[in-house]
């Protein structure tokens, strides 16, 4: 009897994890509708695709990394601690927050790169 | 937003609107368009309401649909009397839209169509070349510009859907298309012929000036030009064999087979309209263009470290 209970238990206390789980991957980082909306047109307006793989993004470019399941990147440009303040930081100005970098700086507003900083972090950008 | 970024706003809007004309040489197109569906859709209507009779019609009005004056009226008089309406009004209405001859003093301009972007050539008053450009062309508002159409390789199609109807650029032959737009303003166009696998991606672009602004834009181009300054970008290019396709003006590069590259900087588009022009899709293009744009002419280019790429995206962006 214990046992069952015991059992119980611990079933529902998974069950609680994995939908706790869920809720986190949803909206890691509290970036807006709008912004993640706008943040695809602006990735999808500069040309981004000319060398990264982005999905629903045309074209597929190769020169630059795959950019599926960004939000679980470890690092940006294998530097920075992949987070929207940094990342929004290096899509402003690559060489000047990354020397070396191929990325050169392409001309596109704060708004912009914050945008696209959302879009890349959100769960539909996988 | 840098308005030079904005694909969408480069071509205003893509693909170009076809039913929304911006000029004298593309309002005949839409007119004859609308009346050839509106007029289809009456047509259809009325063979709906006699199959309607025909069917379940009381029989007084079955026989009188099957009679022979209904025949006569219906099956030969109306059809004769609207498609012969229909053609003189077609051709009054659309016999000006491909040119004859240039009108005296009018500006030319010479596109060719190549696999798969445009050569595009200005010429002077008694033909003569006198600046290359490529995938853009820039013209004047409210005056008519005669296009000479031709073709290096297969058949094209050209077509600018708010300015004009389509043209073919057939090899061997010189097809005359009159433009005339009436704001300022970027016009999108497309190829329209198949013309081998990146068809798709055979975009083009007219940009119309005021008669100021163009004035500018043409003095700009024409003034001899200062070589550019010696960089490490130029070196590149000249050293790794893009000078054997692609021509920059006050360089040793003077290839013919690729798009003119002396004012690459300041074309509103990179691939013939399909990407927006900047140092990222420049850096893009010259290293993966097989991917962007499948089965292009111009190989890729991997070799390149990221700093010589950044040099030579650097120097071509800087070519206005």
């Amino acid at each position: 009897m214990d046992d069952r209970r015991t059992g119980v238990l611990f079933a529902l206390m998974a069950t609680l994890l994995l939908a706790a789980c869920e809720d986190i991957a949803v909206a890691p980082h509290e970036a807006n509708e709008a912004s993640i909306t706008r943040g695809k047109a602006a990735t999808q307006r500069l040309g981004c695709g000319a060398c990264h793989a982005i999905p629903d993004i045309w074209p597929q470019g190769t020169t630059g990394p795959a950019l599926t399941n960004f939000a679980d990147r470890g690092l940006i440009a294998g530097k920075l601690p992949n987070r929207p303040g940094e990342l929004a930081a290096y899509l402003l100005d690559p060489p000047a927050t990354v020397p070396g970098t191929a990325m050169p700086k392409i001309p596109m507003t704060q708004q912009d790169a914050a945008d696209i900083a959302a879009f890349l972090h959100h769960s539909d950008a996988r | 937003m840098p308005a030079e970024t904005d694909l969408k706003a480069v071509l205003g809007g893509w693909p170009p609107a076809v039913l929304d004309p911006a000029g004298p040489y593309s309002e005949p197109v839409t007119l004859l368009s609308w009346a050839l569906l509106i007029g289809g859709a009456v047509v259809l209507a009325i063979v709906l309401a006699a199959l309607g009779v025909a069917l379940w019609g009381a029989p007084s009005l079955r026989k009188r649909l099957g009679g022979d004056k209904a025949i006569w009226i219906g099956g030969v008089a109306f059809p004769v009397v609207v498609l012969t309406v229909l053609l003189v009004w077609g051709l009054w209405l659309t016999g000006d839209l491909a040119a004859k001859a240039p009108r005296p003093g009018e500006m030319r301009v010479r596109v060719t169509g190549e696999m798969w972007w445009w050569r595009v050539s200005y010429l002077d008053k008694a033909g003569r070349p006198v600046m290359q450009d490529a995938n853009e062309l820039h013209v004047p508002i409210g005056e008519t510009v005669l296009l000479e159409l031709d073709s290096a390789d297969v058949i094209h199609s050209f077509w600018v859907p708010r300015l004009a109807g389509k043209m073919d650029m057939i090899p061997g032959r010189r097809n005359l298309l009159r433009i005339q737009a009436d704001q300022p303003g970027t016009y999108g166009g497309q190829c329209a012929e198949y013309c081998g696998g990146p068809h798709a991606l055979m975009g083009f672009a007219v940009v119309a000036h005021t008669p100021e602004s163009f004035k500018r834009w043409r003095a700009g181009r024409l003034a001899p030009r200062p070589a550019p300054p010696p960089s490490r970008g130029q070196e590149l290019f000249l050293t790794s064999g893009c000078a054997a396709c692609h021509t920059i003006a006050g360089t040793e590069a003077r290839g013919l087979a690729g798009p003119d590259l002396t004012h690459v900087g300041s074309r509103r588009t990179l691939g013939a309209g399909i990407l927006p022009n900047n140092r990222g899709t420049l850096a893009g293009w010259i290293a993966d263009s097989q991917t962007l744009k499948p089965g292009n002419r111009m190989p890729n280019y991997k070799q390149f470290t990221a700093e010589e790429l950044n040099a030579l995206a650097d120097y071509l962006a800087g070519l206005k």
